[in-house]
């Protein structure tokens, strides 16, 4: 593979399998492809990307747990000619930051959110997200995902597709060549978006945990298939 | 050049007019009593200016787009009472770790909980002892009057920015709801601004920058602290200030801040009436908090008053300061009550006998 402008040369610290470096990967093609790196300010999150300011090459700052959305809209609020994006894992954007997704994009915020959805806290030792699959053990729901008890998973993009400020908005995966293709015309669209000053965009992009919630890097690349897209089916949510 | 004249206006008003002349340009809020004229106010003042108003879904994103709009270059504040500064608290600490300017403005109400909406002075351990998690301090300045509450916003941006750390203003909500007359035509410090070399605004013709409060590395964090306490240290040098009121031959120094200080400000002259020599200590700086000028006016057989509107929290700093802890008294009201003159008189009389 060329040499991506928008990557640094760090090695990254995801598991063996994990979606993250995949989809870093798609995002800095992205920018490289669209030349704005040199107009990109990212906000990293809390959870296993907490340190993508290591891998990529443009400016980036962190938010606290959640906030991401809210820290973008301050950053766009000031500099409208940047590119604003926000990469949030499932706890982060679906759980303590549920707020702050909801209201950037009723806001219509001319920012761009990539919503990586793997089904677990992977960071803190693989608990239950609100996005994890119904009977599905983790550590923090031992017999598996229990609905009487737990709920059901959340659909954010579903939530904020019905919202007038939200432009574009699509749901992808990245456990094979397809999605993977499909996934970076997504997240062009979502660039191209802001870009173009229509909106709030946002990607969902279904990955998965090579560690925690599955026996094996097989079971959980399985998974997505057999069950994750029956929940979160792929495709564009509007736009 | 016409003289500048001095209007009636609110105190939460003077604090945004405040703002806006020190070149704020970027606000979010989110609405609670008894600080809603300030919010409104800003919402009003931001559209003139061509800045940016945004009324949050939450204190916790109010608080969160400032540290973005402030990562990217912008003079920011947001304001609040009591339980909505509570609920700042985490961006406040990350605005200190990540060593980003921000003015926060708290018109304190009686709690704990959601207690009343009556003025307040119960939050200065949250604001002075840290408040957030983390070993961090900011500089609290305390204004007594709606001519302060302007003075120490337009210059609570400039202080914020010399150490790209937050800057409380503490005020109360008597102070935020009076009306007073006071001078708010400063020059407007928006104009002529220069560029801050540090901010996140696109890496073009230079290398990309991080701004984060997460160092994981060996050590690396605890050095992260030292740096930081560096600032406090310096801040604790060239940040204190106070006002002393007819201290010099006093025998009883009333030690009081914000709207306590304005009822012991009364009270001494009251007490001079009737030849009793009382004066006023009145920290401005709660944090760095005037210690050593606190002490140097106990002549030994100094008597200290300590008027609060808490259950007694500023009195321990008063403790530090003045080592002989039996000449150090304390007048508390809670919950929103207000100290009353006769009240201090009385104990002031008893402690003079």
């Amino acid at each position: 593979m060329d040499k991506n402008k928008s990557l640094t040369d760090v090695k990254m610290h995801y598991c063996t399998g994990c979606g993250h470096s995949v989809i870093h990967r798609i995002v800095c093609d992205v920018i490289d492809e669209l030349g704005v790196r040199e107009k990109v300010v990212a906000v990293a999150p809390v959870g296993c990307a907490v340190i993508a300011y290591e891998y990529w090459n443009f400016d980036v700052t962190e938010a606290a747990h959640g906030r991401c959305p809210a820290v973008a809209t301050g950053i766009k609020r000031v500099l409208p000619e940047n590119i604003v994006f926000t990469y949030q894992g499932d706890g982060d954007l679906a759980a303590i930051g549920t707020s702050e997704i909801i209201h950037a994009a009723n806001r219509g915020e001319k920012i761009t959110v990539i919503f990586v959805n793997n089904g677990v806290y992977g960071m803190t030792g693989g608990q239950m997200a609100p996005t994890t699959m119904v009977g599905q053990r983790t550590a923090t729901s031992h017999k598996g995902r229990d609905i009487t008890r737990d709920g059901f998973p959340l659909k954010i993009s579903e939530m904020i597709s019905i919202l007038d400020g939200v432009k574009y908005v699509e749901r992808t995966a990245v456990h094979n060549k397809e999605g993977i293709s499909r996934t970076k015309e997504a997240i062009k669209k979502a660039f191209n978006v802001q870009l173009n000053n229509e909106g709030f965009s946002m990607v969902e992009v279904v990955s998965l945990c090579p560690v925690y919630g599955a026996k094996s890097i097989k079971e959980a690349y399985q998974r997505i298939d057999d069950t994750v897209t029956k929940v979160y089916p792929l495709g564009v949510l509007k736009g | 050049m016409t003289k500048a004249k001095k209007i009636l206006i609110t105190g939460n008003e003077a604090c945004g007019e405040g703002a806006v002349k020190a070149g704020c340009r970027f606000y979010a809020g989110y609405p609670i009593t008894p600080q809603n004229e300030l919010t409104a106010y800003m919402s009003r003042r931001m559209l003139e200016e061509n800045g940016v108003f945004i009324q949050s879904e939450s204190e916790l994103a109010a608080v969160s787009m400032i540290f973005g709009a402030s990562l990217a270059g912008a003079r920011v504040m947001t304001t609040s009472s009591s339980p909505g500064i509570s609920l700042k608290q985490e961006g406040i600490s990350y605005l200190a770790g990540c060593q980003l300017p921000a003015v926060i403005v708290n018109i304190m109400r009686g709690g704990p909980g959601l207690g009343n909406i009556a003025p307040s002075q119960a939050d200065y351990f949250q604001s002075t002892k840290g408040g957030g998690h983390g070993d961090y301090y900011m500089v609290v300045l305390a204004p007594h009057n709606a001519q302060e509450m302007f003075d120490f916003t337009y210059e609570a941006f400039d202080i914020a920015d010399k150490y790209r750390n937050p800057v409380m203003i503490l005020s109360d909500g008597a102070l935020g709801q009076m009306m007073e007359p006071a001078f708010v035509d400063r020059k407007d410090k928006a104009k002529g601004r220069k560029q801050k070399n540090w901010i996140l605004n696109g890496c073009k013709a230079r290398k990309p920058r991080v701004i984060r409060s997460l160092y994981l590395k060996d050590g690396e964090l605890e050095a992260r602290n030292k740096d930081l306490q560096k600032k406090f240290d310096k801040m604790r040098k060239d940040e204190v200030k106070f006002e002393r009121y007819k201290t010099n031959d006093a025998k009883l120094i009333m030690v009081a801040y914000g709207t306590s200080a304005r009822i012991a400000r009364s009270c001494c002259d009251e007490l001079r009436k009737k030849g009793k020599a009382a004066g006023l200590f009145r920290p401005i700086s709660l944090w760095p908090f005037p210690y050593k000028q606190l002490e140097s006016l106990d002549k030994g057989k100094t008597k200290f008053l300590v008027i609060e509107m808490s259950a007694g929290q500023m009195v321990e700093d008063v403790n530090l300061a003045i080592q002989d802890r039996k000449r150090v008294y304390f007048h508390g009201r809670m919950g929103g009550g207000i100290p009353d003159e006769k009240d201090i008189i009385n104990l002031a009389n008893r402690i003079l006998k």
